[in-house]
């Protein structure tokens, strides 16, 4: 027999950080939160703004669900914190369609069955914007190197790659 | 009539999904919300000695935190505890006493006003421990191998088969003969949404539970028999699943304390898991495989010896089939095989992907692949020389199978005929070039199901049953076949799935739900017709008073005459009839036992792969595989195909990169996360082609499919190791074929 402590801790229990208020603007629109500073833009999108479009699948920055614009680049919005985005310009997968309909990819998407389950896509969507005002991707190639930060476990790349490179107009061949 | 079964139709959830507009189990809201953090334990065995509450009731926000000391009585028979899928012995009871059974076993749950304070709070639970040793790793521990406990799983997983002939004669004889010992150590499914429940704690104190399920009645069942609860008060909803490939066919622990926080807080209450969390509950079980083969001078296998000894936890006996598939594939007459368990101090196994199928085939199909290069036939030829035309075990005719087919087709595209069969032989420069092949199989089933088939006043069709779509596309292809059925214009027709609420359907999983759901779904639509037909038969001068069901059919939202399509009544003025009311029929749909037991029923593969290994690096790249699967019939080949493909995108992953370390000093998985669990990423997945082999089968069930969840997998991590055989020479039993074992 053992006695085994589980690692000990020299946090003080008792302070918290305190809420103040961030003002942050999502597709177009400004919100005005109460936010303790400790919050992730993903938990500030998803459990104070019901914007659950955006997805959460490790929290760590390793799966890519979480990708959103800001200032059109993409980023793992679980590695940020809501208030380091105050006056920034976010777009998540909610406020990619237009007044016209679905953002080119988003239409790609189903015309390819570029999805299975459905919950990495709004991150794989946001990525290739991303991916797409970056201007590097040139060949089929560059889309799956440039598109690995977004893991698919349904299994969907070569559809979402297809689905890519239509919108892209890169020649599969080429 | 088919204007809709087996056309190539887009997701009818697919803005949904493209929109984030479909919500998933953690995404729902409820005033009030609580949120649960769960603490793990970092021991694999023993008992908990103390854990400091109130230090962690001081924290401001938090609310509550539960633990075995304060839990509530809940049900104390084991039968309370179990699922659907559950296995023979003792379902796992979190927060049940002090006693430890595995590492990262749930141990306490803080209860706080914000995520962010619970799961700070959760940092700071100290837990003393008083620890015993551990036996996690099963190479170890294979002579403590034992047959498994038989229970109601035994049921649908056949034991082992008799053996058949003289297998120790045969293989002494065989001037060919290869032997192996194939491992495959854990993996975890890691769907990329994490297990979470969001209970809404309703005013009249009955739950609304949004959980991560593959069967919400199963999460309801669960929930009313473990808190003893009457099954009307508790509504399980799941509209939307983010993957689960099997995960989800048993309830996990975030639903038992998520549950249990609400009803004692009575208040809502949500639990996510971490990634962490999840490599804590089932996975696919290491197995170690050894098989001998022997075949004679001609080329005929005639001996196959297959045993397996997989681990289970302590406290139920998990199994699969993985040895019983050489019966089904080769006609050899000479046979044996074993299957036994080892318990060890980890938690209990779990359904992934093609179940057994995905351990047995691989290790079958790789020594097939050496028993043909040993002989000098090439691949193809040496299956084809050895096919059977009925399953072996059984001693029972295929009810299809068009495996020669699938061989043929998926050769032709592949350019299998431009193989040079001399390992080493084949390259690109500094890159080795392999072409492998293999075959794989999975049962076709079909289980019992209800749906409910409602014509709506405004002549709409609205279908339900309470069945999962896991991404598997079944919200699509049920509304083809109820859309067919009763002849309406697809976007007329509305399935609805994932609610407690709706006609009972059985856990989606094992690739049978097209086959269960969808025949539920087209006999609904079929009763709802009748009754349909005999309401036009009353109305006022009605054109088929004197006409019979046999002369009718429903086309264009209207019942027609067959002999002159012109007299027709339309739904909408039927329902007019009814006083306002929509018309319904709710259905059962069994298997035709009688029919289907006289014959074995699978869907097969031919599985073709190139692969580029670098010499000097050992790094091996999947650069173009072809599937061919004969599946039945193919309902929707869009969403068709995307199972195939991500099948065999799982089983490169398999083949390539996955597995759980354990680090078995503390018996606890290291690489818990997906920067080090591998899985594939885009980079992984070059050109990846699928043709479905035509196969019409009419004993399976009414619709003629054999679902295609798994087989897309099995056949594809042999293919993968066959084809690095033929590039570098090396024949790698271990999976995953990481780099180091191959310099």
């Amino acid at each position: 027999m053992r006695t085994t402590l589980s690692p000990e801790t020299d946090a003080s229990p008792t302070t918290l950080p305190e809420k103040t208020t961030i003002q942050l603007t999502i597709n177009g629109s400004v919100h005005h939160l109460e936010l303790a500073p400790w919050t992730s833009l993903l938990d500030a999108l998803r459990e104070y703004l019901h914007l659950t479009g955006t997805k959460k699948g490790c929290d760590h920055g390793q799966c890519g669900a979480c990708t959103v614009l800001v200032d059109g680049k993409r980023i793992n919005s679980c590695l940020t914190l809501a208030i380091m985005k105050e006056g920034a310009e976010i777009t998540t997968i909610e406020g990619l369609a237009g007044e016209n309909g679905l953002h080119p990819l988003q239409t790609a998407f189903i015309e390819h069955d570029a999805y299975q389950c459905g919950y990495c896509t709004p991150g794989q969507i946001c990525s290739a914007v991303g991916l797409m005002n970056e201007g590097r991707a040139k060949t089929t190639d560059d889309i799956r190197e440039l598109m690995s930060g977004n893991i698919c476990r349904c299994g969907a790349y070569p559809h979402i790659v297809d689905a890519i490179q239509e919108v892209m107009k890169i020649d599969p061949k080429a | 009539m088919t204007k809709y079964i087996g056309k190539s139709m887009s997701r009818v959830d697919g803005v949904a999904k493209v929109t984030g507009k479909a919500k998933y189990a953690a995404e729902y809201s409820a005033p009030d919300l609580a949120y649960g953090y769960v603490v793990c334990s970092t021991i694999a065995k023993g008992k908990i000695t103390r854990i400091n509450t109130d230090e962690v009731l001081q924290i401001p926000g938090v609310i509550q935190l539960f633990t075995h000391e304060n839990r509530p009585r809940l049900a104390c028979f084991d039968l309370n505890y179990k699922d659907q899928d559950a296995p023979p012995g003792s379902p796992f009871r979190p927060l049940r006493d002090e006693k430890v059974v595995y590492n990262g076993q749930p141990i306490a749950l803080v209860v706080a006003e914000t995520f962010e304070i619970a799961r700070y709070a959760a940092s700071l639970v100290k837990v003393e421990y008083e620890q015993e040793d551990h036996d996690t790793a099963l190479e170890h521990n294979l002579h403590r191998g034992r047959g498994p406990k038989s229970g109601v799983a035994s049921l649908l997983k056949s034991p082992p088969p008799k053996p058949r002939g003289d297998f120790e004669k045969a293989f002494q004889a065989a001037p060919f003969k290869t032997t192996g010992q194939h491992i495959h150590s854990v993996e975890h499914h890691n769907p990329i949404e994490m297990f979470a429940s969001t209970v809404v704690y309703e005013k009249n104190g009955k739950l609304t539970i949004y959980d991560k399920t593959q069967g919400a009645p199963n999460s309801q069942m669960y929930v009313a028999q473990v808190f003893n609860l009457p099954f009307k008060d508790v509504r399980v909803i799941s509209p939307y699943v983010g993957g689960a490939f099997g995960s989800g066919l048993r309830p996990q622990y975030q639903l038992f304390l998520a549950v249990l926080a609400a009803l004692e807080l009575k208040r809502s209450v949500r639990v996510s898991l971490t990634r962490q969390q999840m490599f804590t509950f089932g996975h696919r079980p290491a197995t170690v495989q050894n098989l001998s083969l022997g075949a004679t001078a001609d080329g005929t296998l005639d001996a196959i010896r297959h045993d397996a000894i997989a681990e289970t936890s302590r406290f139920e006996d998990y199994f699969e089939i993985v040895v019983n598939w050489s019966g089904m594939l080769y006609p050899a007459e000479n046979t044996k095989s074993t299957y036994d368990l080892v318990p060890l101090d980890v938690f209990t196994p779990l359904d992934m992907r093609a179940p057994g199928g995905v351990t047995g085939v691989p290790a079958l199909e790789m020594e097939i692949d050496e028993l043909a290069h040993k002989i000098g036939m090439d691949p193809i030829e040496f299956r084809l020389k050895n096919y059977t035309e009925k399953d072996m075990d059984q001693d029972l005719p295929f009810s299809s199978k068009e495996l020669r087919e699938c061989f043929r087709q998926g050769a032709e595209r592949f350019g299998w005929s431009g193989r040079k069969p001399e390992p080493r032989s084949m390259r690109r420069g500094h890159t080795l070039i392999g072409w492998g092949m293999a075959t794989g199989i999975w049962e076709a089933s079909q289980g019992p199901a209800r749906a409910e088939a409602v014509l709506t006043v405004n002549g709409k069709l609205r279908v339900t049953s309470a069945t999962a779509d896991i991404g598997t596309g079944t919200y699509t292809i049920m509304t083809q076949i109820a859309a067919d059925t009763l002849g309406m214009p697809i976007e007329d027709v509305i399935f609805r799935l994932g609610d407690s609420d709706m006609p009972l359907a059985p856990i989606e999983g094992g690739s049978w739900t097209a086959a269960t759901v969808g025949t539920a779904v087209k006999v609904a639509c079929e009763d709802l017709g009748k009754k349909l037909f005999k309401m036009a038969q009353k109305m006022k001068n009605s054109p088929f008073a004197d006409v019979k069901q046999d002369d009718i059919t429903f086309a264009d939202a209207h019942i027609r005459l067959k002999s002159d399509p012109s007299v027709a009544v339309s739904l909408l003025d039927i329902v007019g009839t009814n006083g306002g009311r929509a018309v319904s029929e709710t259905s059962t749909s069994l298997p035709s036992m009688l029919e289907q037991r006289k014959y074995a029923r699978a869907a097969h593969s031919a599985v073709f792969v190139e692969v580029e290994v670098d010499e000097d690096f050992g790094t091996v790249r999947v650069t173009r595989a072809v599937t061919a699967v004969a599946g039945g019939r193919i309902l929707n080949p869009k969403t068709a195909r995307s199972q195939i493909v991500g099948g065999m995108v799982w089983g490169i992953s398999k083949a390539l990169e996955e597995e759980s370390v354990m680090d078995h000093q503390f018996g606890r998985f290291m690489n818990h996360n997906l920067s080090e669990y591998h899985v594939a990423v885009h980079a992984d997945i070059r050109e990846l082609d699928v043709i479905f082999v035509e196969e019409n089968d009419t004993i399976v069930n009414p619709l003629g499919v054999k679902g295609l969840g798994e087989i897309g997998i099995v056949g594809m991590p042999a293919a993968v190791a066959n084809a690095i055989f033929h590039a570098t020479g090396k024949r790698v039993r271990s999976l995953p074929i990481t780099l180091d074992k191959l310099l």
